[in-house]
């Protein structure tokens, strides 16, 4: 379980989150949603350590975040955009990363046909597409079967048959009991995927809660037009 | 051994950019042709020194910036794994440090060695190196510094170096001989070099002056110059100075590096 | 050995004038005809030789005032004990060889030496060991005598309770050879003194000057080294002199000179080595010597060359890594620099005649910074310096226009 307690953070005079309080469930996959500049991607950092919050705490697993790391050791992380040394290779990086864990994967040769990298191996981050890399950090996030998956946008930039298989393989990853955080603003990707719906306006928590509910309250089929009604209805106010 | 893993891949990748080696070449070729022409005694480690001290702290600290942009997606990468900030840190610094360090020292050690100028002026030639690697530690960890304190805005972190290694090569000395020049009726030698050695490039370059050029220190000037940096006094005194100008960059960036939101 | 030195001294007789009779022989020795110097002398007739046998004599004021040859044999020791002069020679003709003198008597107001030679010719002092006496050889007034093959030495502390290794006043025609003197206040100390011949002489370590002299005309210096004495060389109030094939070496300190100058004029001074010094040579009111073929290397400054100095010429030399090669205290320059090696010289030779085409400019900026502002010292071999060496030297404003070499080699002057 990751647990959220009032967490703040200001980049200079602009406040990204604003007092956050939230639970992400275990066993579960949480999707936050919100528009550009909301914060969900802060807070993903803020969750591994990379931005360090001015107030509030986290705590994932029952220890709390203050300068440890070795809590990143259960979470496989696929930031939004791969950036990557780019002198490496895509198998010298799998094993620099291996080396840097001092851990051996569960089935990183299973995960690297799944994305169809087998050619890319040997090739430099440099000279590989946007997708590609993409993929690469797909399989670093999954490679250790980490009990927490937080995937930032995993699907930007994915041509449509690996999207589709990307997905599958984050539901079965579900499935198999892991905890998966994403962002995503493509609302059917959240339906597909997650029990849990985070609505984050302006660095705030507009909605927290399952699904489901979320469609009843607003008797609406689809969550883009639920979500949609939401974002109206903060304005009318 | 994470540090060990992370060391491992920089000097790898530094290898791999040819620059370094490149670095200690030029420290090689400039040795090998000044003691073969300038003969192996101290006239030719003075120029080599003078070289010094005029490339380390340049190269240094520009590269020292360059180097943590460069190393953005590297360390953001690492942070995202289990590894604290600190053994990334240290594993950043040494990683380009050590690779600086050694190009320096290989290339003005190796022609010193086969040249045979080690045996004959050992202390000399050591003491070159030493402070070599002292400075490239101090004016690396300065970039750092600028790197991290600027670490959005690349012109910004590059003109503060360029202007840093300028002010500390060049402007400093002017001040000196300025102050010289306008309170030179006064017995002014203590605080002229006190002044002197607050400025890392300067108390160098002083040191070495001290150790081959004693004849040029003539007069009453030189006797209490040489008398100061004889002495034990002058000695802890000056190592103290090179200390701190090596470990306060090093740790405001460690600091820095600590609160830095990736 | 004795067979020898009888066959000599028979020998000598033998050429000696007829007026003589053959000379006699007396042993001094503990258990001979007599066991002190001083008797032995009383009975001696003059143009006798009196042989010492091995031992210690502690004797002092021993007065010499007839022609005598005196010659110690093993070992010898006249012991002055600290107390006046220890041989003291009144009369021409005196030889002494072979013996030790130590410990004459110490002063404020009287010069006590080792040997005293008053007033005396055709002496001779050859292979004499003198230890820590105040002065070691004196002569007053002396003329046509050699000093040769002696060993000096003291173990002097300060200036003022030590006196001069080997110290000429008021004397001529001299010839010093192959001496040594060590812990002195001044090695070598001539005053009043001509036709002084001084070659292949050792001083180092004195307190004061390795050689001072001054109002010495016409003295020649040749193959001398003069090496890590208190205030180096210092020469004065003196013209016609030869200074050649000497070397002034390791004079440090905040008043040592290589070789000082003052009020020297129309001498030469050529083919000597100064090697590691403050200032290696510097000159003040001096005029119309030759400077040739020198070799200035690794000094503080080569030349000191002061305003008060002109028509000296500066030809042939090598400067060699010299921190400054020339400084002077002036911009006029009334003295000339030609044809000589400059290490430092950073120009060209494009028709190949050996000479460098753009005229060399040995005074650095720099250097006259420091002349007026020492303290600046301390921003030797910086960047600022050299930028400010390198611009002045293109525009010259500070420095003496004229002190130029117009034609300097391109290679070092063998």
């Amino acid at each position: 379980m990751i647990r959220i307690d009032g967490l703040s953070k200001k980049f200079g005079a602009r406040t990204v989150l604003d007092h956050i309080t939230l639970r992400i469930p275990a066993g579960q996959a949480t999707g936050i949603v919100g528009p550009n500049g909301s914060g969900k991607t802060t807070m993903i950092k803020t969750i591994l350590g990379l931005v360090r919050p001015d107030e509030g705490t986290v705590t994932v697993n029952g220890s709390t975040l203050n300068g440890h790391w070795d809590y990143r050791r259960d979470i496989g992380y696929m930031p939004q955009t791969g950036r990557y040394p780019e002198n490496m290779t895509v198998r010298e990086l799998i094993n620099f990363i291996k080396k840097v864990r001092q851990e051996e994967t569960a089935d990183e040769e299973q995960l690297i046909r799944h994305f169809g990298l087998e050619k890319e191996q040997d090739k430099r981050l440099r000279v590989l597409s946007g997708g590609m890399r993409q993929k690469t950090g797909a399989v670093l996030a999954m490679m250790f079967d980490p009990k927490i998956l937080i995937l930032d946008e995993p699907t930007a930039g994915l041509d449509p048959s690996s999207s589709v298989r990307l997905k599958k393989l984050i539901h079965e990853e579900k499935k198999r009991g892991k905890t998966v955080l994403l962002t995503t603003h493509i609302m059917s990707e959240i339906e597909e995927l997650a029990d849990y719906l985070v609505l984050l306006v302006e660095g705030t928590i507009r909605y927290h809660g399952p699904m489901n509910e979320l469609l009843d309250v607003f008797r609406e089929e689809r969550l883009e037009e639920a979500v949609a009604k939401m974002l109206n209805e903060e304005e009318t106010v | 051994m994470k540090a060990t893993t992370i060391l491992t891949y920089q000097w790898k990748d530094l290898l791999r950019g040819r620059w370094i080696i490149g670095y200690g070449m030029v420290f090689l070729l400039f040795t090998d042709v000044l003691i073969r022409f300038g003969g192996g005694g101290p006239r030719a480690l003075l120029s080599i020194s003078n070289i010094m001290l005029l490339f380390i702290p340049l190269v240094s600290m520009i590269y020292g910036v360059l180097f943590l942009y460069q190393s953005r997606e590297f360390t953001e990468l690492l942070l995202a794994q289990p590894t604290d900030r600190k053994t990334l840190f240290w594993g950043l610094f040494g990683g380009l440090a050590v690779p600086l360090s050694l190009a320096f020292a290989g290339g003005v050690g190796l022609p010193l060695l086969y040249m045979g100028v080690l045996f004959s002026n050992g202390s000399e030639a050591l003491m070159l190196l030493v402070l070599g690697i002292a400075l490239t530690l101090l004016f690396t960890g300065l970039g750092f510094m600028l790197g991290l304190r600027f670490f959005d805005d690349r012109i910004r972190g590059f003109g503060f170096a360029l202007i840093s290694w300028l002010f500390l090569a060049v402007l400093y000395d002017g001040i000196i001989m300025a102050v010289v020049f306008l309170l030179g009726d006064y017995p002014l030698e203590k605080p002229i070099l006190i002044l002197s050695m607050l400025n890392p490039i300067d108390l160098a370059r002083i040191i070495i002056l001290l150790k081959f050029d004693i004849s040029a220190l003539m007069g009453y000037t030189g006797a209490v110059f040489s008398r100061f940096f004889s002495g034990a006094v002058g000695i802890s005194i000056s190592a103290s100075v090179i200390m701190l100008w090596i470990g306060a960059p090093l740790w405001h960036s460690v600091n820095l590096f600590n609160k830095k939101d990736f | 050995m004795w067979a020898k030195v009888k066959c000599c001294l028979f020998l000598v007789a033998l050429i000696l004038p007829g007026q003589y009779t053959i000379a006699r022989q007396i042993v001094v020795s503990q258990n001979g005809e007599t066991g002190s110097l001083r008797e032995a002398i009383r009975m001696a007739e003059p143009h006798d030789s009196l042989i010492i046998k091995e031992g210690h004599y502690p004797e002092h004021d021993v007065v010499i005032d007839k022609p005598l040859t005196i010659i110690g044999e093993g070992k010898v020791v006249i012991d002055g004990e600290g107390k006046g002069f220890v041989l003291i020679i009144r009369s021409d003709s005196v030889a002494i060889k072979n013996l030790e003198v130590h410990r004459s008597g110490r002063s404020f107001i009287e010069d006590y030496a080792g040997i005293l030679v008053e007033k005396s010719s055709d002496v001779v002092l050859e292979q004499l060991t003198l230890t820590d006496n105040f002065f070691g050889i004196y002569l007053s007034a002396a003329s046509d005598t050699q000093l040769t093959g002696n060993t000096i030495t003291a173990s002097g502390t300060r200036e003022t309770s030590s006196g001069n290794g080997i110290h000429l006043w008021y004397s001529k025609n001299i010839t010093i050879t192959n001496n040594r003197v060590e812990g002195h206040r001044d090695g070598f100390y001539f005053e009043f003194v001509e036709d002084v011949y001084l070659t292949g002489n050792l001083s180092k370590h004195n307190l004061r000057y390795g050689l001072h002299f001054m109002f010495s005309d016409r003295c020649a210096y040749e193959h001398n080294v003069f090496q890590s004495n208190g205030a180096g060389v210092a020469v004065m109030y003196t013209k016609n002199v030869e200074i050649k094939h000497n070397h002034f070496e390791d004079n440090w300190g905040s008043a040592s000179y290589g070789l000082l100058l003052k009020e020297i004029n129309n001498s030469r001074i050529e083919n000597n080595a100064f090697i590691n010094n403050s200032i290696a040579m510097y000159v003040e009111a001096s005029s119309r010597n030759r400077i040739y073929r020198n070799t200035f290397s690794q000094n503080g400054s080569g030349v000191k060359l002061m305003a008060n100095s002109t028509d000296n010429t500066f030809t042939e030399n090598n400067f060699l890594s010299n921190t400054f090669e020339v400084t002077t205290n002036s911009r006029q320059n009334f003295n000339e620099f030609n044809k000589n090696y400059w290490s430092q010289y950073e120009g060209y030779d494009l028709d190949r005649d050996g000479l460098g085409d753009i005229p060399h400019r040995p005074v650095r900026l720099f250097a006259l910074v420091t002349e007026r502002h020492p303290q600046a010292l301390i921003l030797l071999r910086s960047l600022l310096v050299g930028i400010m060496d390198a611009a002045e030297r293109f525009i010259p404003i500070m420095t003496p226009e004229t002190l130029v070499d117009l034609q300097p080699k391109m290679r070092q002057i063998q």
